[in-house]
């Protein structure tokens, strides 16, 4: 096997981080759609958004420790549960807020965070919980030659783009998300032709926290899960969504591919920077594009 | 543009003397405390009022929600506690040199997040102080998990021994009333003024010929440096300069702390201060349960109280002399 050199970094390594990249880039994607499904109807930023995709990964691993449920049905059942509860926090608390500034949703939202994490850390702690569910057809790895492939791995990128592409094809190619855009445009026009606005809001908000809690379970065998999954991701996240703009779904994936491989990238260049460089880019791109690279100006 | 229900207590024929007689209740209970009251937990208190009041600077009368400001509490707690320790100089050097740090990180941060508006201004702020907590996490004179300890309080101007748990606080009643007493006047002057009618209508002002920018990054600027100074005498308060103060749960603190007290109300940051801090004293034995409860009452305040404390009091008064509502609460847009 011969070897590219590539500024004396091996291949091996090189491809290695690029995957690691792509993974991390997936879950900014799933969880920035998310974000900006629920934004686009409800006007609010869902601060409980890594609360929620906690509460995923959490869904999976309870389901197997204490009813012996797999990755499968976990894999399905897990995000109906937490998108169900995701619809009680709409009907409870969200819709009483729609009239007032957009700030008190994030506020909202930010305090349900704390409550849902404060809870999972007083009964599970802050250590974390591994998850080895993980069925025999997606174990072990490919060795492609300039670098090995796990096969969770893979099929974490996989899912991701099947996720996305199908949230993309329903809202843009498909008569019920017709109504979606609608009546993100103007609901009270939507609501005067005879739809039930209301309710779709409160099941966009349920599918928007679904697609948080799927990604919650893609991502637990591979972290562990723990309460804090939720905060470390979404602060990233909100960086990804500023620097993508809320405008468009197809912003919000690229963007989230985009910032996992260049987090990837500065793992194997300049593993110091990893933390910030994401944070680095949004500065960069407020400088030159305020908007956010696929927004309309705000 | 966004706007927070907020009070102007100018406006309010009478309050001043009211004003004058709440003030002054409060300087001789502020005098007396330490004899009834465990002194840190006063001063703790302080600190915290100081840089809820700081916060609300922006919040309360620009409009700008930060969702950041442990950056500046946090990185100014670690410049002072540096200085004073590592370095062996006294006191009002520390806390000038914490101050001016958390001045330049206002003006860097808040000229970057006065791009946006509204909730994508929360998120830059939050994104900028998370990027500073890496820094923090990384360099090496934080000492990462351990943070800056025993950090010396020394001699103010070389004879006041802050060491003297009584002397110390004192010494910070009478800096955080300086700083109090600066921000009422920066929100009672003409540049106040002009950052209240930023709040309620950007474009209306942008059209009388102000510059809204240089309002917005002098105003996060100025509270960015006082949230510093609040950070940097916590320094000394506790001797410890660490991580916490610089995690994004701090900003979110504050950001309660406001709105229990009341947002863009001058005494209101300074109740939701001790509130808060008092209610983490009684529950600190409770570990995370604390977190589930401030964010239940995060849930509360913005459901059904969301004038916050002293923003109810003023209403009420308002309402027996029989004047019309202001009509915040449920009307922001």
């Amino acid at each position: 096997m011969y070897v590219i050199p590539l500024l004396g970094i091996p291949p091996q390594v090189l491809f290695g981080q690029l995957l690691l990249g792509l993974i991390n880039g997936a879950f900014y994607a799933m969880l920035s759609l998310g974000l900006a499904v629920i934004f686009g109807l409800l006007n609010i930023i869902n601060f409980a958004h890594g609360a929620l995709y906690m509460m995923g990964a959490f869904g999976a691993w309870l389901m197997l420790e204490y009813l012996g449920i797999g990755y499968w049905p976990a894999l399905i059942l897990s995000p109906i549960a937490v998108g169900a509860f995701g619809v009680l926090l709409e009907k409870a608390f969200l819709h009483r807020i729609y009239k007032l500034d957009h700030l008190y949703g994030l506020l909202l939202t930010f305090g349900l965070a704390l409550i849902i994490e404060g809870l999972f850390r007083n009964y599970y702690g802050v250590s974390g919980q591994a998850y080895d569910a993980v069925p025999d057809m997606l174990k072990g790895g490919y060795n492609l030659g300039f670098m090995f492939l796990p096969v969770y791995r893979g099929w974490v990128v996989v899912a991701s783009l099947i996720i996305c592409f199908g949230t993309w094809f329903a809202i843009e190619r498909t008569k019920l998300g017709s109504y979606l855009r609608a009546a993100t445009e103007n609901p009270k026009l939507v609501q005067a032709f005879g739809i039930n606005v209301p309710r779709m809001i409160t099941l966009t908000y349920g599918f928007g926290v679904a697609l948080a809690a799927m990604a919650g379970v893609l991502a637990a065998p591979i972290y562990h899960v723990s309460p804090l999954m939720g905060s470390d991701i979404i602060i990233v996240v909100f960086a990804v969504v500023v620097i993508g703009g809320m405008g468009s779904i197809v912003g919000a994936v690229v963007s989230g591919f985009g910032l996992g491989l260049i987090e990837g990238m500065t793992k194997v260049f300049y593993p110091e920077a990893s933390n910030t460089v994401i944070f680095v880019v949004m500065a960069i791109v407020l400088l030159v594009k305020p908007a956010g690279l696929f927004g309309k100006s705000a | 543009m966004s706007t927070m229900n907020v009070e102007t207590p100018a406006a309010i024929p009478g309050t001043s003397n009211l004003m004058k007689l709440s003030l002054a209740a409060l300087l001789v209970l502020a005098l007396v405390a330490p004899f009834g009251l465990y002194p840190i937990f006063l001063m703790k208190a302080l600190c915290f009022a100081l840089f809820a009041a700081a916060f609300n600077l922006l919040l309360g009368y620009g409009g700008l929600l930060s969702f950041g400001h442990a950056a500046f509490f946090g990185w100014a707690a670690y410049i002072t506690a540096h200085v004073v320790k590592v370095w062996g100089w006294p006191p009002e050097v520390g806390l000038a040199a914490g101050t001016a740090v958390a001045a330049v990180m206002g003006v860097v941060i808040g000229w970057l997040a006065i791009r946006r508006q509204g909730i994508y201004f929360a998120m830059v702020t939050l994104a900028l102080a998370q990027m500073v907590y890496f820094v923090a996490l990384e360099v090496k004179f934080t000492h990462g998990e351990d943070g800056i300890q025993a950090v010396p309080r020394g001699k103010f101007l070389g004879f006041l021994d802050l060491a003297d748990t009584n002397t110390m606080y004192y010494f910070v009643l009478a800096i955080c009333g300086l700083a109090f007493w600066l921000i009422y006047r920066t929100i009672h002057s003409p540049f106040g003024q002009v950052l209240k009618a930023i709040r309620e209508n950007e474009p209306r002002a942008i059209s009388l010929g102000y510059r809204v920018e240089h309002y917005k990054l002098l105003a996060f600027t100025l509270s960015a440096a006082l949230a510093g100074l609040a950070g940097s005498l916590k320094a000394l308060v506790f001797q410890l300069a660490s991580l916490t103060d610089v995690d994004w749960r701090m900003s979110g603190q504050v950001v309660l702390m406001t709105l229990v007290g009341g947002v863009g109300t001058v005494f209101g940051p300074v109740v939701g201060a001790f509130i808060l801090v008092t209610m983490e004293n009684y529950l600190a034995q409770f570990g995370s349960w604390v977190t589930v409860i401030q964010g239940f009452i995060f849930v509360v305040c913005v459901l059904t109280f969301r004038k916050g404390i002293v923003g109810e009091i003023a209403e009420l008064i308002r309402r027996a002399r029989g004047e019309k509502s202001s009509g915040g609460g449920g009307g922001g847009h």
